[in-house]
């Protein structure tokens, strides 16, 4: 987004109203949209499998994630302070991630010794 | 500053320690300066909300991984037979692409909206809220045919795993229910701004943080895309 107009060092409170972006900006982001979200379709039409295909749909959903956060949702632009209370929080969902996949592994496991082999 | 300090000299009767707490917490209008306040408190709302759609994703990863029976292939669950051919997935993709279709329309509304161009930003935000309609039928149909067709119950299916229809309704269906609150609400913006309530306020920041709550819409359907569907 070199060609970008709007550049927070010049505009440092460029997210109050008056600021405005060519509409190519967001021409653009919709063209790049819809190419990953073909690229994603296309891993599951050509049978992509294991570690090549959740790097691939990951690697997709982040950057369609990306786009639609920073230029859609205008975060790019936005005071850090809110940038920084907006996304840091979601990061501890990791934590539960982690914790629920250590859960659902015992859970598989006692499943599979306790009730013969699952049902 | 002078303010706060002249009205603890005023109230006598508050604790100290409380008064102290409350002029700390109120401190925080400063801490989104410039921005809106209508958007700073969308932004919070939409942080919760993520935290409740992962809840959802993070409690369907639970049951995928923990059950021992095969879950089912969203790939062949979700394709359609046209013509004669069964195309995976394709009703996913198409909706796919009407919400982001319906992303876009709404980014230009907002941007429309702050050119103060009144026709065109409600034309757009009408559009999205067509786009975003066409998704929700379309995912009416998605369920209908799941029900009605391959029998898919949320106590379990004919295909494989028993939680896979508790995790799909639930999912899908709160997505589902984003939507269609967001076209509502986009119909009596885009009214607002077709009536011209907008330039007489001087502000169209509505605009704006109604597009906040549609693209993330669109944002939690990328994520329900990637590990639901292809996942």
């Amino acid at each position: 987004m070199n060609d970008h107009p709007v550049d927070i060092a010049q505009h440092p409170v460029a997210t109050t109203e008056g600021h405005t972006h060519p509409i190519g900006v967001y021409l653009k982001v919709w063209g790049y949209l819809f190419v990953l979200s073909t690229m994603s379709y296309l891993v599951d039409y050509f049978h992509f499998e294991g570690v090549m295909r959740w790097t691939l749909i990951i690697t997709f959903m982040l950057l369609k994630a990306g786009l639609i956060i920073a230029i859609f949702m205008h975060m790019a632009w936005e005071r850090m302070a809110l940038v920084y209370a907006i996304l840091v929080p979601p990061l501890v969902l990791l934590v539960l991630v982690w914790m629920m996949t250590v859960e659902s592994n015992y859970t598989f496991w006692t499943r599979i010794l306790f009730l013969h082999g699952g049902d | 500053m002078t303010q706060f300090v002249t009205r603890q000299e005023n109230a006598p009767e508050t604790a100290p320690g409380l008064r102290e707490f409350t002029a700390d917490w109120s401190g925080d209008q400063e801490a989104f300066r410039h921005v809106h306040w209508g958007k700073a408190m969308m932004w919070i709302f939409l942080l919760s909300d993520t935290f409740i759609f992962s809840c959802f994703l993070v409690s369907y990863m639970t049951m995928r991984s923990s059950t021992t029976v095969p879950w089912p292939n969203p790939s062949e669950v979700f394709a359609l037979n046209i013509g004669g051919q069964p195309i995976p997935l394709i009703l996913i993709a198409i909706m796919t692409f009407v919400l982001i279709s319906s992303s876009g329309t709404m980014a230009m509304a907002v941007n429309f909206g702050y050119r103060r161009n009144r026709k065109v930003t409600g034309a757009l935000m009408l559009a999205t809220a067509l786009l975003g309609a066409s998704f929700v039928s379309m995912q009416a149909f998605e369920w209908h045919k799941l029900i009605f067709e391959e029998g898919v119950r949320p106590w379990g299916n004919p295909m494989g795993a028993a939680q896979f229809g508790a995790s799909f309704f639930m999912i899908t269906g709160f997505h589902g229910l984003h939507v269609s609150i967001g076209v509502i609400m986009l119909l009596i913006v885009a009214s607002k701004v077709a009536r011209g309530h907008y330039d007489r306020a001087g502000d169209y920041s509505a605009v704006e943080i109604a597009g906040l709550y549609w693209h993330f819409v669109d944002l939690v359907w990328v994520f329900i895309f990637a590990f639901f569907y292809l996942w």
